[in-house]
């Protein structure tokens, strides 16, 4: 049974009341680090952790709060990146929902160290609900003087908000975010300057995942050498996953970083296997963005040894048979399973929510969509296959965000690892459609 | 000052010079070609893709290559950085690319439109692109939207560089048009079919790299390599405007008014639209001379522009040659009356 840091409270009866949260040990951090800790210490505890940001990207987190600008004087600001909205990823809204202190409690522990003074969560616009739980919890953190001036008489202040989005994809992407935030068209900006050079009105600023704030609180309680000793390698700590797709038990799961993905799949204390006892097919690992692996390199590294869900060790293949951990949203795809309809299906999204700012992400989500539609209701050529591919490269590397590099990545994967599947809705075209069938003409064809 | 290596010419910039700017110092044909950067607009760049450069070394302190290409217009210069362009085959593998892209949705209908001639599309499709496109797809086509009586927009040809929304917001009071929508559905466009109204809003065309935004009193009237522009200037009795501008004559009429243009089609300096619509008579303005037009640019065709002569050097020359030039200015009017 592995290790509930994060979610070890998530079924208490009225967890998400102040009082219920605290007599459970909530506020325990903002205690010990406004009343013990210097900012940097709290920093400090943060890089020895090792923690990795849990929104995607999983970049060292207490290496990016190192890199906010120093001077004083100015304001500076922690921004929670609540916009969840990655097809196969929604680990963060049931933390909010459930937990709601605890993402106030890191929320205040994280702006302490970083010397903000107003901070603020930008949510997703469709989780209106979660939005009056976290409104609820802050006005309660308020009342209970951890918010507002002067907290718990350590001179130290801070306001903190809410801000809900519109509800556009592109606006979990950093810097589209602060844009929206300013109030302006979600568009992201380009990089050079970062944010936390130049970040929230012009101002130093760190932009964090929610899961990766909720695990603040864990890091100052416990401290960051314990924290560091869960996981594997530079995986440290516990990520939470949200499984779904073709399993017996989808649902969000706290895992020890390392757990070997066949574990995660086939064992009760996780995913349970595969539904109706099908055969698995092929795993999206991180949510739609990254790279669809079919079962035979998901299972098992080049090496023959099983792979672990960590950073590391999913794109351990290289290119060619690598993919990521990324947010945490793990899809499995039994057998019968079409990939083509499921690419054409991701492609539709990326088109779908692609900002239109820079070339490549503009005409060429669209593009890809649109062949990937041809080829699924059976009027695709083989030529269409290789110009994908070649569409994707187009794109990856050469946007100003990653969202060219989210939409590229699925379809070259999924022409990688099931060209033959491709290869079989040119050829039976009337058949295309049906889900299922591709997979099994596929195997004929083999 | 920064020292980099631009497809292995050395040029030293100042600090905080972008990568394009450094090759504009180098000028002729390194030059990155750029689709939405605009210098005198702030905050401009990036977006279409097209000045995508190799950094292969990051500065001599850290001379680390950098993981992807670069947007040479918003990327500033390192010392010892080394760039390459042209010399890079990825970088043109993926200009190739970008005018694909561009082309998705912007019709070829340069015989009809009118800024065939002076289309920075047309230009960079003509230098990158290949002559033949992979899109079967539907294309993108719009209504027509009227935004006033003096410019025209024309959404079908719009390729989204946002130029004319920096200058909407940076040069006029009010904001009156932007980008709708998102994705390959987003379109310029103005609140509720408003009009563009203001007294610099004229300068949306100037910046248009591509057909959209064009002038409804000139549309249609010529095609600009048939067009002789003369440099005047006038007291204009707007401030703002710098009252300097091109006038573009056909015989004896003034067929269009527009800012001056540096060598990369970017406006010196901005002018209202009193002096570009209203004032269409040779006697409203003050004459310079023939503007100066690249050599490989269609508006050069009948363009004849007499070589200027520095009056440094015309002390040195005989007697006869001197008397000669008197009688025959280099920049006299009649060069340039077709």
């Amino acid at each position: 049974m592995g290790r509930k840091l994060l979610t070890e409270h998530i079924n208490v009866e009225g967890i998400d009341t102040f009082e219920v949260y605290r007599k459970h040990g909530g506020y325990r951090s903002v205690e010990k680090a406004l009343k013990t800790m210097t900012p940097e210490e709290v920093v400090e505890e943060v890089k020895k952790s090792g923690l990795r940001g849990r929104g995607g990207a999983g970049f060292p987190t207490g290496m990016k709060w190192s890199f906010l600008a120093k001077p004083e004087g100015v304001p500076r600001y922690l921004v929670c990146n609540a916009d969840e909205s990655e097809p196969g990823t929604f680990k963060d809204r049931q933390l909010m929902a459930k937990l709601p202190h605890l993402l106030i409690e890191g929320m205040i522990t994280g702006s302490y160290a970083l010397g903000a003074r107003t901070s603020y969560i930008y949510i997703r616009g469709e989780l209106l609900y979660v939005l009056r739980i976290l409104e609820k919890a802050i006005a309660e953190a308020y009342a209970a003087g951890f918010l507002g001036e002067n907290i718990l008489g350590s001179g130290y202040s801070l306001d903190l908000h809410v801000h809900p989005g519109a509800g556009a994809y592109i606006c979990g992407e950093e810097t589209a975010l602060l844009e929206s935030l300013e109030g302006k068209r979600g568009n992201p900006r380009n990089k050079p300057p970062f944010p936390a050079v130049q970040g929230l009105y012009a101002r130093p600023t760190v932009v964090n995942n929610v899961e990766t704030i909720a695990a603040v609180p864990v890091i100052v309680n416990e401290g960051g050498d314990e924290y560091a000793k869960i996981g594997v390698g530079k995986s440290t700590g516990t990520k939470l996953i949200s499984a779904c797709g073709h399993l017996n038990k989808p649902g969000i799961y706290e895992i020890e970083l390392g757990v070997p993905v066949e574990e995660f799949i086939y064992s009760d204390e996780y995913c349970g296997g595969i539904w109706k006892g099908r055969d698995l097919k092929a795993v999206v690992a991180g949510g739609s963005s990254v790279p669809i692996l079919p079962k035979e390199l998901i299972l098992k590294t080049a090496a023959g040894e099983n792979r672990l869900m960590t950073y590391e060790s999913l794109s351990d293949g290289g290119f060619v048979t690598g993919t990521m951990l990324g947010s945490g949203g793990f899809i499995a795809m039994d057998e019968t399973t079409c990939i083509v309809k499921n690419t054409w299906n991701f492609s539709r999204f990326y088109h779908h929510e692609s900002c239109g700012q820079c070339s490549p992400c503009r005409e060429g989500t669209g593009w890809l969509e649109k062949v990937l539609h041809r080829l699924e209701h059976g009027h695709g050529s083989m030529h269409d296959i290789d110009l994908i591919v070649s569409v994707a490269k187009q794109i990856e590397g050469n946007t100003i965000c990653p969202l060219g590099e989210a939409a590229a990545w699925p379809v070259a994967a999924a022409v990688r690892h099931f060209r033959h599947e491709f290869e079989w809705h040119v050829t039976n075209p009337k058949e295309a459609t049906m889900p299922g069938a591709a997979y099994r003409g596929a195997a004929v064809l083999a | 000052m920064a020292k980099i290596t631009f497809d292995g010419i050395e040029v030293e910039v100042p600090d905080g010079t972008t990568i394009l700017n450094a090759a504009r110092q180098i000028g002729g044909g390194v030059v990155p070609p750029a689709m939405c950067y605009y210098t005198p607009l702030k905050g401009t760049g990036g977006k279409c893709r097209a000045c995508l450069v190799r950094v292969a070394a990051g500065s001599a302190k850290d001379p680390r290559p950098m993981p992807k290409l670069v947007a040479s217009c918003i990327t500033t210069v390192q010392d010892g950085m080394v760039v390459e362009n042209t010399t890079s085959q990825q970088v043109m593998d993926v200009r190739k690319g970008i005018v694909e892209m561009l082309l998705i949705n912007h019709p070829l209908d340069c015989p009809v439109c009118d800024q065939a001639g002076e289309c920075d599309l047309q230009d960079f499709a003509f230098e990158h692109g290949v002559s033949t496109t992979r899109y079967e797809e539907e294309r993108r086509t719009f209504e027509k939207i009227d935004i006033g009586p003096l410019i025209q927009l024309h959404m079908t040809r719009c390729i989204l560089c946002y130029r004319c929304v920096y200058t909407a917001d940076q040069l006029t009071p009010e904001r009156v048009h932007g980008v709708l929508g998102r994705g390959d559905a987003s379109e310029i466009g103005t609140y509720i079919e408003n009009i563009i109204d203001n007294e610099f809003s004229g300068n949306v065309i100037d910046v248009c790299p591509v057909g959209a935004l064009t002038d409804k009193t000139f549309r249609f009237k010529q095609r600009v390599w048939f067009t002789k522009p003369v440099n005047a200037h006038r007291e204009c009795e707007n401030e703002k405007c710098c009252g300097r501008v091109t006038l573009w004559y056909k015989g004896k009429d003034v067929l269009r008014v527009t800012a001056r243009k540096d060598q990369y089609g970017e406006v010196k300096e901005w002018i209202c639209n009193t002096c570009r619509f209203d004032k269409k008579e040779t006697s409203d303005w003050v004459l310079e001379g023939p503007a100066h037009i690249n050599r490989a640019s269609v508006i050069s065709q009948n363009h004849y522009e007499l070589p200027v002569v520095n009056p440094q050097v015309i002390l040195d020359l005989p007697e006869s040659t001197t008397r000669e030039l008197e009688r025959n200015p280099p920049l006299r009017l009649g060069g340039i009356n077709g």
